[in-house]
């Protein structure tokens, strides 16, 4: 029996205070907009708040906060789940609602680094476990037995021996105002009944019939809705501009300017960009402006020399290489990547004097908060941030420039105002995956075992190296060194970032240089993985075991070293956001070209939550990762984007997927991320199967560029 | 500026405005109806499909003045709540991630039924390969079709 007092709660985690500070009163749901119910009953209940993650009705409905922005990830499903797990109830009666943003209640709210489910695992379920003990020691009050007499099923109570049941809904009250109790029990793994199932998106319903609200489609009373004319190109400032004409267009209420840019509001979305067209700017240069060719030839010389300190060194690197039996080198390149969320940039701001209310789609609202109150100097108590679903993040919502933009032009206009980008001021608009480039040396001695590795590396700003992933740890001289290039081209977080390229050039080097001793690639990395166990060189972020388990899972899927006739194989395997991925594609010839036709993807991320969130997140970071191997590449001219639009940036679209079919390791570790590590391990798998097809490496992406071999189809055929 | 009158779901709406304007921001900033999504504005994307007398169409591309008398049925027309073959599919095999694309990409396959009750995967691609998904749902998109194709057998 739980003898806790209030006080000794007091400093327990605040989302456990809530139970006790909200539970004398009822309550009415928030937002109720955002809610869905996966059992389709809508319109508010009257509910009793047991703490900041349930609400209960008196009918047994059970209302699940979801905190994290939902950006495709799953999220707003897969969160709560574990709630209900833990409350033990039946999923049909749970109904989701997008949480405020509240991080004294919530902690993180957050979609970035694959870490919601990471981080909210244990706290999560220690929410759902203590309403469900709150509810059971309400019961055994009100029967007089002795708690740990009771059990729990589908939202109910039950005492076996006297045979009484009673449901959560006429608990609830009661149970609110219980002590929160400390030290509950978390279910056996054997116990879950939802954890591990396949739980449909909580918005699909919405979705498929228009009625999905995002950021995009905000309109309010008064509002004005804004497009922007920024700088053409990286490098480029504002000098004056002429808006005579623009301003008698139809629907236009407003021109500003602030920051290089220019912003025309008024009533429409198709007004303010046709009028925008109309402003006749004059820009300026400032400082050099570069083009794809200029970073290319600046890249090879700065790697021309070594940094003054190395990001890691085991052994003596130069030596190995210099008594090497036999050396390897290979040069990869990466190109700048818009990110392409399908939703444009967009945010809705009504900026008032001492106030500000925000509305639009960002994976980080407490940043977006922290800068408007920074830079307009209001208490951040005086800022609301509205979540909204959202179009696609894969980190380009990880900034707030959209989200500043907005205020600026709101402050300015003294109007709410929603600022929608047009595609290609999306795609012009910057944030890249950075430009990279490697240049790798190994050595083996003369059995063929690794035993020097040389990773020099630059990038656009940001860091280019995982230099404690493997092979790190399995060669005894190893060295990593990397260089930052500083551009006014703006870079940032990009689905998997850093592990999206350098998966691609390791895997691949990795693959060179089995050949090159003519050791099979699973077999050598294999022996290199038992390398790091049994003579682990240096600090490894990887558990061996679990590496080594998705490379054999995955090569028994694809019956690894024995394709049909006509098939060539390629293996890629990586290891980020704490789960290990190994995926083998598989290429054949159809009509003279090299097509994907299948790719097998071994996973493991610990205990899988929602099984069909967790395969369509896999299977779809492989497509994406594939599509963007194939054809992605943004390339500039004298500063200038050169592609921002679909007519000539090609996304990967239905008839280049191949069909995929992923394995998830069973354990009952603790789930880890997986927005993002299904991506990383393609590009290499594709380019290594691409190799055993043609006998030609391709060390640059996107791979479509290397048309001598690889026949694409024009992107006029869509 | 000129007037137009539409109908879009059955339901009859004026407005005045510029004839070039594109269907796709009518329907979304005058007539209000915002399931039907701004993606690419140059009929490269499919975010915007609607269909206009059954045909699917990139909404974005196609100026007010030339709809005429066309009947317009966007997703929220598409069925009367939310149970049309292709919709019940789609949560069926759990398509969305984001869903940003996806109201273009059921009003697609929609049409592609209507015109191909049972599609092979070929044509499928055919059709969908208009409708660009970054979160690569084209898998479950597949199967939803046929599952979809299927339910209309029954």
């Amino acid at each position: 029996m739980n003898t806790s007092t209030i006080n000794k709660n007091i400093n327990r985690r605040h989302f456990l205070k809530i139970g006790i500070t909200a539970g004398g009163g009822l309550v009415l749901g928030m937002e109720w907009l955002a809610a869905c119910s996966p059992s389709g009953s809508n319109g508010p209940e009257v509910m009793q708040t047991l703490n900041a993650y349930i609400k209960i009705g008196a009918d047994g409905l059970v209302t699940i906060m979801a905190p994290n922005p939902e950006i495709g990830q799953g999220v707003k499903t897969s969160l709560p789940m574990i709630v209900a797990e833990e409350l033990d109830i039946d999923w049909k009666n749970v109904r989701i609602e997008q949480a405020p943003l509240d991080t004294d209640k919530y902690k993180r709210q957050v979609a970035g680094g694959s870490g919601s489910v990471r981080s909210s695992w244990e706290p999560f379920r220690q929410a759902g476990a203590t309403g469900r003990q709150m509810l059971v020691n309400a019961a055994a009050l009100q029967w007089k037995v002795d708690p740990a007499a009771c059990t729990t099923e589908a939202g109910m109570v039950h005492h076996k021996s006297s045979g009484k049941k009673i449901a959560y809904g006429e608990l609830v009250e009661k149970a609110a105002t219980m002590p929160v109790p400390e030290n509950v029990q978390l279910k056996d793994p054997e116990q879950f009944r939802i954890i591990g199932t396949r739980v449909g998106n909580c918005d699909t319903k919405a979705i498929v019939t228009g009625k999905q609200q995002y950021g995009i489609d905000t309109k309010r009373e008064g509002m004005l809705y804004a497009s922007v004319i920024r700088p053409p190109a990286f490098g480029q400032k504002l000098v004056s501009f002429d808006d005579a004409v623009a301003r008698k267009y139809s629907g236009v209420k407003d021109i500003v300017s602030f920051d290089d840019k220019i912003a025309v509001l008024g009533r429409s979305t198709w007004e303010v960009m046709q009028a925008a067209k109309a402003v006749k700017a004059v820009w300026k240069d400032d400082g050099t402006l570069e083009s794809t060719a200029d970073y290319k030839a600046n890249f090879n010389k700065i790697l021309q020399q070594l940094p003054k300190e190395s990001k890691r060194k085991d052994g003596n690197v130069k030596k190995a290489l210099a008594s090497g039996a036999k050396i390897f080198e290979a040069t990869f390149e990466c190109p700048f990547i818009p990110h392409n969320t399908m939703e444009p940039m967009n945010f809705f701001a009504d900026v008032k004097p001492n106030s500000v209310e925000l509305y639009g789609p960002t994976q980080l609202p407490d940043r977006v908060r922290n800068a408007i109150a920074e830079k307009l100097k209001i208490p951040k108590e005086n800022i609301k941030v509205g979540m909204t679903r959202i179009g696609g993040g894969f980190g380009r919502r990880l900034s707030t420039d959209f989200a500043e933009e907005a205020v600026a032009v709101s402050q300015l206009a003294k109007a709410p105002v929603n600022v929608i980008w047009r595609r290609e001021e999306d795609m012009g608009g910057g944030y890249y995956r950075p430009m990279a480039l490697y240049k790798y040396k190994a050595a083996t001695d003369s059995n063929g075992k690794l035993v020097a590795w040389h990773h020099h590396s630059v990038g656009v700003t940001g860091n280019t190296a995982r230099e404690n992933n493997f092979p790190a740890g399995a060669v005894p001289n190893l060295q990593v060194d990397t260089h930052e290039y500083k551009s006014p081209v703006t870079t940032g977080p990009w689905r998997a970032p850093i592990h999206n390229y350098i998966a691609f050039a390791e895997e691949s080097f990795l693959d060179e240089i089995a050949h090159g001793v003519g050791k099979d690639p699973v077999a050598f990395r294999l022996e290199l993985l038992e390398l790091a166990r049994t003579q682990p060189a240096g600090k490894v972020d990887y558990d061996v075991d679990r590496y080594a388990g998705v490379i054999k899972k995955v090569a028994q899927m694809a019956n690894w070293g024995q394709p049909k006739p006509g098939v060539y194989q390629g293996i890629g395997a990586h290891f980020s956001f704490s789960t290990y991925v190994a995926q083998v594609a598989e290429v054949t010839n159809v009509n003279g070209q090299w097509k994907v036709n299948k790719i097998y993807c071994a996973v493991d991320c610990g205990t899988v939550v929602n099984r069909s969130g967790a395969e369509t997140q896999v299977e779809g970071a492989m497509i994406d990762g594939l599509g963007h191997a194939m054809f992605g590449e943004l390339t500039l001219t004298k500063g200038k984007p050169d592609q921002t639009n679909y007519d000539h940036y090609r996304l990967i679209r239905m008839r280049e997927a191949p069909p995929v079919e992923i394995a998830f390791i069973q354990n009952n570790e603790k789930p880890t991320g997986l927005g993002e590590p299904g991506l990383p391990p393609v590009s290499a798998a594709v380019a290594n199967a691409l190799f055993a097809a043609t006998g030609h490496r391709f060390r640059s992406q996107p791979f479509m560029n290397s048309a001598a071999v690889f026949s694409v189809q024009k992107q006029s055929e869509v | 500026m000129a007037v137009f009158n539409l109908t879009i779901n059955n339901t009859d709406y004026k407005v005045d405005v510029d004839p070039q304007m594109p269907l796709l921001w009518v329907i979304r900033d005058f007539a209000g109806l915002t399931g039907t999504k701004f993606g690419c504005g140059i009929a490269q994307c499919g975010a915007c499909t609607v269909h206009l007398d059954g045909t699917a169409v990139r909404s974005c591309s196609i100026p007010v003045s030339s709809v005429g008398k066309q009947k317009v049925v966007t997703i929220e027309g598409l069925s009367e709540n939310g149970d049309h073959p292709v919709q019940k599919a789609w949560e069926e095999a759990d398509v969305p991630q984001c869903g940003y694309c996806q109201a273009g990409q059921v009003m697609s396959a929609a049409a592609l039924l209507k015109d191909k009750p049972h599609p092979t995967d070929e044509e499928i691609d055919n059709m969908m390969s208009g409708n660009i998904c970054r979160c690569g749902t084209y898998n479950r998109i597949k199967k939803a079709i046929h599952m979809a194709a299927k339910g209309g057998q029954s």
